[in-house]
Protein backbone atom coordinates (compact mmCIF):
# COMPACT_ATOMS: atom_id res chain seq x y z
CA UNK A 1 0.00 0.00 0.00
CA UNK A 2 1.58 3.36 -0.90
CA UNK A 3 0.16 6.95 -0.28
CA UNK A 4 0.69 10.18 -1.53
CA UNK A 5 -0.28 12.92 0.12
CA UNK A 6 -1.02 16.76 -0.77
CA UNK A 7 -2.04 19.56 0.66
CA UNK A 8 -3.96 22.41 -2.07
CA UNK A 9 -4.60 26.26 -1.81
CA UNK A 10 -7.16 28.21 -2.50
CA UNK A 11 -5.80 29.07 -5.75
CA UNK A 12 -5.20 25.05 -6.71
CA UNK A 13 -1.87 25.29 -6.17
CA UNK A 14 0.36 23.15 -4.47
CA UNK A 15 1.79 23.98 -0.51
CA UNK A 16 2.50 20.91 0.41
CA UNK A 17 3.29 17.23 -0.99
CA UNK A 18 4.79 13.93 0.79
CA UNK A 19 4.62 10.01 -0.27
CA UNK A 20 4.84 7.18 2.20
CA UNK A 21 3.66 3.54 2.50
CA UNK A 22 1.88 2.08 5.00
CA UNK A 23 3.76 1.26 8.29
CA UNK A 24 0.80 -1.49 9.71
CA UNK A 25 1.15 -5.54 8.76
CA UNK A 26 4.58 -5.21 9.30
CA UNK A 27 4.93 -2.55 5.92
CA UNK A 28 8.23 -0.41 5.98
CA UNK A 29 6.61 2.86 5.33
CA UNK A 30 8.29 3.48 2.17
CA UNK A 31 6.54 4.61 -1.14
CA UNK A 32 6.16 1.60 -4.12
CA UNK A 33 4.85 4.07 -6.74
CA UNK A 34 7.32 3.84 -9.98
CA UNK A 35 9.39 6.73 -11.17
CA UNK A 36 6.54 7.25 -13.74
CA UNK A 37 3.96 6.96 -11.46
CA UNK A 38 4.94 9.89 -9.21
CA UNK A 39 4.75 12.30 -11.92
CA UNK A 40 1.00 10.66 -12.52
CA UNK A 41 -0.33 11.24 -8.78
CA UNK A 42 0.27 14.64 -9.40
CA UNK A 43 -1.89 14.62 -12.43
CA UNK A 44 -4.51 12.28 -10.73
CA UNK A 45 -4.50 14.26 -7.46
CA UNK A 46 -4.97 17.61 -9.52
CA UNK A 47 -7.99 16.68 -12.24
CA UNK A 48 -9.73 15.20 -8.77
CA UNK A 49 -9.69 18.61 -8.14
CA UNK A 50 -12.96 19.58 -10.40
CA UNK A 51 -14.92 16.71 -8.38
CA UNK A 52 -13.75 18.02 -4.96
CA UNK A 53 -15.41 21.54 -5.86
CA UNK A 54 -18.70 20.20 -6.76
CA UNK A 55 -18.80 17.75 -3.10
CA UNK A 56 -17.67 20.20 -0.86
CA UNK A 57 -20.89 22.47 -1.25
CA UNK A 58 -23.36 19.40 -0.74
CA UNK A 59 -21.72 18.86 2.29
CA UNK A 60 -20.50 20.51 5.25
CA UNK A 61 -18.35 17.91 6.97
CA UNK A 62 -14.38 18.56 6.28
CA UNK A 63 -13.84 14.95 5.80
CA UNK A 64 -15.61 13.83 2.34
CA UNK A 65 -14.27 10.47 2.05
CA UNK A 66 -12.97 9.17 -0.83
CA UNK A 67 -13.94 11.10 -3.98
CA UNK A 68 -12.46 10.12 -7.18
CA UNK A 69 -10.81 7.04 -8.25
CA UNK A 70 -8.61 6.45 -11.21
CA UNK A 71 -7.99 2.93 -11.79
CA UNK A 72 -6.13 1.32 -9.24
CA UNK A 73 -5.54 5.29 -7.27
CA UNK A 74 -7.96 6.52 -4.94
CA UNK A 75 -8.58 9.91 -3.78
CA UNK A 76 -9.65 11.11 -0.28
CA UNK A 77 -10.35 14.27 0.47
CA UNK A 78 -10.57 16.86 3.47
CA UNK A 79 -12.04 20.07 2.98
CA UNK A 80 -10.52 22.86 5.80
CA UNK A 81 -12.50 25.83 6.90
CA UNK A 82 -10.61 27.67 4.98
CA UNK A 83 -10.86 26.09 1.34
CA UNK A 84 -7.68 24.57 1.53
CA UNK A 85 -8.05 21.01 0.35
CA UNK A 86 -5.72 17.58 2.02
CA UNK A 87 -5.69 15.38 -1.15
CA UNK A 88 -4.79 11.76 0.01
CA UNK A 89 -4.12 9.22 -3.27
CA UNK A 90 -3.58 5.52 -2.26
CA UNK A 91 -3.17 2.57 -4.20
CA UNK A 92 -3.85 -0.82 -2.95
CA UNK A 93 -0.63 -3.37 -3.48
CA UNK A 94 -2.23 -5.80 -6.64
CA UNK A 95 -3.53 -8.46 -5.11
CA UNK A 96 -2.31 -11.37 -7.22
CA UNK A 97 1.16 -10.69 -6.86
CA UNK A 98 1.29 -10.91 -2.96
CA UNK A 99 0.79 -14.90 -3.40
CA UNK A 100 0.55 -16.49 -0.40
CA UNK A 101 0.12 -13.26 1.77
CA UNK A 102 -3.41 -12.13 0.42
CA UNK A 103 -5.56 -13.64 3.04
CA UNK A 104 -3.69 -11.39 5.50
CA UNK A 105 -3.76 -8.59 3.63
CA UNK A 106 -7.38 -8.66 2.51
CA UNK A 107 -8.45 -7.81 6.08
CA UNK A 108 -5.93 -4.94 6.53
CA UNK A 109 -6.50 -1.15 6.11
CA UNK A 110 -5.88 -0.22 2.51
CA UNK A 111 -6.82 -3.66 0.92
CA UNK A 112 -10.17 -2.55 0.82
CA UNK A 113 -9.86 1.19 0.32
CA UNK A 114 -14.00 2.12 0.60
CA UNK A 115 -14.15 -0.32 4.04
CA UNK A 116 -15.23 1.77 7.26
CA UNK A 117 -11.90 0.82 8.44
CA UNK A 118 -9.87 2.57 6.49
CA UNK A 119 -12.30 5.63 5.85
CA UNK A 120 -11.60 5.82 9.70
CA UNK A 121 -8.04 5.52 10.01
CA UNK A 122 -8.07 8.01 7.16
CA UNK A 123 -10.17 10.31 9.02
CA UNK A 124 -7.85 10.14 12.37
CA UNK A 125 -4.95 10.88 9.75
CA UNK A 126 -6.41 13.94 8.19
CA UNK A 127 -7.85 15.25 11.96
CA UNK A 128 -4.13 14.74 13.00
CA UNK A 129 -2.61 16.77 10.02
CA UNK A 130 -5.41 19.70 10.48
CA UNK A 131 -4.16 19.84 13.99
CA UNK A 132 -0.99 20.47 12.63
CA UNK A 133 -1.67 22.58 9.65
CA UNK A 134 -3.66 25.33 12.09
CA UNK A 135 -0.58 25.42 14.50
CA UNK A 136 1.76 26.61 10.87
CA UNK A 137 -0.71 29.16 9.88
CA UNK A 138 -1.07 30.77 13.35
CA UNK A 139 2.46 31.25 12.64
CA UNK A 140 2.41 35.22 11.78
CA UNK A 141 4.72 34.95 9.62
CA UNK A 142 2.77 32.66 7.31
CA UNK A 143 0.06 33.95 4.76
CA UNK A 144 -2.54 32.24 3.41
CA UNK A 145 -1.61 29.98 0.17
CA UNK A 146 2.28 30.12 1.02
CA UNK A 147 4.08 26.58 1.15
CA UNK A 148 4.51 25.02 3.84
CA UNK A 149 8.36 23.74 4.40
CA UNK A 150 8.23 23.52 8.08
CA UNK A 151 10.73 19.85 8.55
CA UNK A 152 9.09 20.22 12.16
CA UNK A 153 5.99 20.03 9.98
CA UNK A 154 6.80 17.50 7.38
CA UNK A 155 8.21 14.96 10.58
CA UNK A 156 4.58 15.64 12.08
CA UNK A 157 2.79 13.78 8.89
CA UNK A 158 5.05 11.18 8.96
CA UNK A 159 4.34 10.78 12.11
CA UNK A 160 0.51 10.22 11.55
CA UNK A 161 1.22 8.26 8.58
CA UNK A 162 2.89 5.75 10.71
CA UNK A 163 0.33 6.32 13.45
CA UNK A 164 -2.46 5.36 11.47
CA UNK A 165 -1.61 3.76 8.04
CA UNK B 1 6.08 20.93 -7.82
CA UNK B 2 8.71 18.57 -8.09
CA UNK B 3 10.93 21.01 -6.05
CA UNK B 4 8.19 21.25 -3.51
CA UNK B 5 8.48 17.28 -2.54
CA UNK B 6 11.92 17.40 -1.27
CA UNK B 7 12.48 14.11 -0.09
CA UNK B 8 15.95 14.77 2.00
CA UNK B 9 14.37 17.45 4.19
CA UNK B 10 17.30 18.02 6.38
CA UNK B 11 18.85 20.00 3.26
CA UNK B 12 16.44 22.79 4.68
CA UNK B 13 16.87 22.54 8.16
CA UNK B 14 20.18 24.14 7.60
CA UNK B 15 18.85 27.60 8.19
CA UNK B 16 16.54 27.07 10.76
CA UNK B 17 16.86 27.23 14.33
CA UNK B 18 14.83 26.01 16.94
CA UNK B 19 13.84 27.85 20.41
CA UNK B 20 16.42 26.91 22.89
CA UNK B 21 13.67 24.91 24.83
CA UNK B 22 13.42 22.80 21.55
CA UNK B 23 9.65 23.75 21.56
CA UNK B 24 8.49 25.19 18.44
CA UNK B 25 5.16 26.52 17.23
CA UNK B 26 3.70 22.62 16.65
CA UNK B 27 4.29 21.73 20.19
CA UNK B 28 1.93 24.17 21.34
CA UNK B 29 -1.67 23.40 21.95
CA UNK B 30 -4.49 24.91 19.74
CA UNK B 31 -6.95 25.02 22.81
CA UNK B 32 -6.96 27.90 24.74
CA UNK B 33 -6.96 28.02 28.45
CA UNK B 34 -9.37 29.82 30.56
CA UNK B 35 -6.96 32.77 31.79
CA UNK B 36 -5.70 33.20 27.98
CA UNK B 37 -7.22 36.76 28.44
CA UNK B 38 -5.88 39.88 26.80
CA UNK B 39 -5.71 43.32 29.05
CA UNK B 40 -8.33 45.85 27.34
CA UNK B 41 -5.59 48.57 27.91
CA UNK B 42 -2.62 47.19 26.27
CA UNK B 43 -5.01 46.42 23.30
CA UNK B 44 -5.76 49.46 23.14
CA UNK B 45 -1.96 51.08 23.37
CA UNK B 46 -1.35 48.21 20.55
CA UNK B 47 -4.34 49.50 18.47
CA UNK B 48 -3.55 53.43 18.91
CA UNK B 49 0.04 52.50 17.32
CA UNK B 50 -1.43 50.68 14.49
CA UNK B 51 -3.88 52.93 13.69
CA UNK B 52 -1.06 55.88 13.65
CA UNK B 53 0.82 53.40 11.72
CA UNK B 54 -1.68 52.73 8.84
CA UNK B 55 -2.35 56.70 9.46
CA UNK B 56 1.29 57.36 7.60
CA UNK B 57 0.90 59.26 3.94
CA UNK B 58 -2.12 58.34 3.27
CA UNK B 59 -4.65 60.40 1.08
CA UNK B 60 -7.68 60.16 2.17
CA UNK B 61 -9.90 58.63 4.85
CA UNK B 62 -10.87 56.36 2.03
CA UNK B 63 -7.22 54.81 2.28
CA UNK B 64 -6.78 54.91 6.32
CA UNK B 65 -10.19 52.50 6.12
CA UNK B 66 -8.85 50.24 3.35
CA UNK B 67 -5.42 50.20 5.09
CA UNK B 68 -6.89 48.87 8.77
CA UNK B 69 -9.06 46.77 6.72
CA UNK B 70 -5.21 45.40 5.04
CA UNK B 71 -4.51 44.77 8.76
CA UNK B 72 -7.50 42.76 9.47
CA UNK B 73 -7.77 40.39 6.63
CA UNK B 74 -5.39 37.69 7.37
CA UNK B 75 -6.65 37.47 10.90
CA UNK B 76 -9.94 36.65 9.50
CA UNK B 77 -8.54 33.91 7.34
CA UNK B 78 -6.50 32.57 9.88
CA UNK B 79 -9.28 32.99 12.66
CA UNK B 80 -11.52 30.64 10.49
CA UNK B 81 -9.86 27.57 10.69
CA UNK B 82 -9.01 27.96 14.78
CA UNK B 83 -12.50 28.96 15.70
CA UNK B 84 -13.80 25.52 13.68
CA UNK B 85 -11.10 23.54 15.18
CA UNK B 86 -11.68 24.38 18.64
CA UNK B 87 -15.55 23.26 18.10
CA UNK B 88 -16.89 19.94 19.03
CA UNK B 89 -16.01 17.38 16.53
CA UNK B 90 -19.76 16.82 16.28
CA UNK B 91 -20.61 20.69 15.04
CA UNK B 92 -17.31 21.08 13.22
CA UNK B 93 -19.21 21.91 9.74
CA UNK B 94 -17.77 24.43 7.26
CA UNK B 95 -20.34 27.36 6.63
CA UNK B 96 -22.82 25.96 3.42
CA UNK B 97 -24.49 29.01 2.62
CA UNK B 98 -24.78 32.72 3.63
CA UNK B 99 -26.65 32.53 7.11
CA UNK B 100 -24.58 29.95 8.39
CA UNK B 101 -21.55 31.96 7.53
CA UNK B 102 -23.01 35.05 9.35
CA UNK B 103 -24.14 32.91 12.50
CA UNK B 104 -20.62 31.96 12.46
CA UNK B 105 -19.27 35.60 12.50
CA UNK B 106 -21.82 36.62 14.78
CA UNK B 107 -21.61 34.08 17.60
CA UNK B 108 -18.11 32.40 17.40
CA UNK B 109 -15.93 35.39 15.55
CA UNK B 110 -17.30 38.01 18.21
CA UNK B 111 -17.17 35.65 21.25
CA UNK B 112 -13.89 35.17 20.52
CA UNK B 113 -12.69 38.48 19.91
CA UNK B 114 -14.90 40.45 22.48
CA UNK B 115 -16.63 38.11 24.56
CA UNK B 116 -19.59 38.32 23.91
CA UNK B 117 -22.28 38.01 20.48
CA UNK B 118 -22.88 40.47 17.85
CA UNK B 119 -26.07 42.73 18.76
CA UNK B 120 -27.98 42.12 15.98
CA UNK B 121 -27.94 40.37 11.79
CA UNK B 122 -29.90 41.96 9.30
CA UNK B 123 -30.23 41.68 5.79
CA UNK B 124 -31.06 44.41 3.43
CA UNK B 125 -34.80 45.38 3.14
CA UNK B 126 -33.90 47.29 -0.04
CA UNK B 127 -34.83 44.78 -2.78
CA UNK B 128 -32.23 46.02 -5.39
CA UNK B 129 -29.32 44.98 -2.60
CA UNK B 130 -30.00 40.98 -2.13
CA UNK B 131 -26.60 41.21 -1.87
CA UNK B 132 -26.19 43.04 1.43
CA UNK B 133 -26.30 42.26 5.20
CA UNK B 134 -25.12 44.37 8.40
CA UNK B 135 -23.40 42.99 11.24
CA UNK B 136 -24.96 45.70 14.02
CA UNK B 137 -22.29 46.36 17.27
CA UNK B 138 -23.41 48.75 19.33
CA UNK B 139 -20.55 49.88 21.46
CA UNK B 140 -17.50 48.41 19.38
CA UNK B 141 -14.53 47.32 21.55
CA UNK B 142 -12.06 48.45 19.29
CA UNK B 143 -13.48 52.54 19.59
CA UNK B 144 -13.60 52.18 23.04
CA UNK B 145 -10.84 54.38 23.83
CA UNK B 146 -11.16 56.54 19.81
CA UNK B 147 -12.67 59.78 19.80
CA UNK B 148 -12.70 61.04 16.21
CA UNK B 149 -12.02 64.58 15.31
CA UNK B 150 -14.86 66.69 13.58
CA UNK B 151 -12.79 66.74 10.30
CA UNK B 152 -12.68 63.08 10.52
CA UNK B 153 -15.90 62.27 11.37
CA UNK B 154 -16.69 59.93 8.13
CA UNK B 155 -14.05 57.67 10.13
CA UNK B 156 -14.56 54.40 12.01
CA UNK B 157 -11.33 52.45 13.38
CA UNK B 158 -13.96 49.49 13.50
CA UNK B 159 -12.77 49.47 9.55
CA UNK B 160 -9.75 46.78 11.45
CA UNK B 161 -12.97 44.47 12.83
CA UNK B 162 -14.82 44.85 8.84
CA UNK B 163 -11.37 43.65 7.73
CA UNK B 164 -11.24 40.73 9.95
CA UNK B 165 -14.87 39.60 9.06
CA UNK B 166 -13.67 40.23 5.24
CA UNK B 167 -11.27 37.54 5.58
CA UNK B 168 -13.32 35.07 7.29
CA UNK B 169 -16.17 35.44 4.45
CA UNK B 170 -13.20 35.23 1.68
CA UNK B 171 -11.59 32.49 3.64
CA UNK B 172 -14.83 30.28 3.52
CA UNK B 173 -15.03 31.09 0.08
CA UNK B 174 -17.86 33.65 0.24
CA UNK B 175 -15.92 36.36 -1.39
CA UNK B 176 -17.18 39.98 0.12
CA UNK B 177 -16.42 43.52 0.98
CA UNK B 178 -17.09 44.62 4.14
CA UNK B 179 -17.36 48.39 5.50
CA UNK B 180 -17.06 49.56 8.62
CA UNK B 181 -20.51 52.25 9.45
CA UNK B 182 -20.69 54.57 12.35
CA UNK B 183 -24.54 55.54 13.11
CA UNK B 184 -24.88 56.67 16.76
CA UNK B 185 -24.62 60.19 17.70
CA UNK B 186 -27.15 62.03 15.44
CA UNK B 187 -29.50 62.52 17.68
CA UNK B 188 -29.10 64.01 21.63
CA UNK B 189 -30.03 61.09 24.77
CA UNK B 190 -28.67 57.88 22.39
CA UNK B 191 -28.03 55.11 23.63
CA UNK B 192 -25.69 53.92 21.81
CA UNK B 193 -23.67 56.76 20.47
CA UNK B 194 -20.48 54.32 19.16
CA UNK B 195 -23.21 52.06 16.99
CA UNK B 196 -21.23 50.76 13.83
CA UNK B 197 -23.01 48.81 11.30
CA UNK B 198 -20.20 46.43 9.42
CA UNK B 199 -21.80 46.16 5.71
CA UNK B 200 -21.39 42.67 4.45
CA UNK B 201 -21.39 42.98 0.35
CA UNK B 202 -21.29 39.27 -1.23
CA UNK B 203 -20.02 38.99 -5.10
CA UNK B 204 -22.31 38.15 -7.23
CA UNK B 205 -21.09 34.39 -7.90
CA UNK B 206 -21.60 34.19 -3.95
CA UNK B 207 -25.86 34.81 -4.23
CA UNK B 208 -25.54 32.63 -7.46
CA UNK B 209 -24.08 29.36 -5.83
CA UNK B 210 -26.80 30.15 -3.07
CA UNK B 211 -29.60 30.01 -5.44
CA UNK B 212 -28.36 26.86 -6.92
CA UNK B 213 -27.56 24.55 -3.56
CA UNK B 214 -31.17 25.92 -2.25
CA UNK B 215 -32.85 24.53 -5.33
CA UNK B 216 -30.72 21.27 -5.03
CA UNK B 217 -31.44 21.12 -1.59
Amino acid sequence: MSYYFAIIGTQDNPLFEYDFGTSKQGGDGQPRFSDQARHLNQFVVHSSLDIVEEVQWTRGEMYLKVVDKFFNNYISCFATAGNVKFLLLHQPPPAASSGGSTSRSSTSIGANPTSPQTEEAIKSFFNEVYDNYVKAIMSPFYKVNMEIRSPVFRSRVAAAGRKYL
Amino acid sequence: MTNLAGGKPQDKQSGLRYPTNGKTIYHRPLNRTKTAELSQSSFAYLFSEMVTYAQRRVTGIQDLEKRLNTQGHPIGQKLLDLLLIREPPRSQLRPLNIIALLHLIKINLWTHLFGRQADRLEKSSNPETPDEYMIVDNEPLVNAYISVPKEMSQLNCAAYVAGIIEGVCDGAGFPARVTAHSVGGKEEGEMWPGKTVFLVKFEGEVLERESLIVGKG
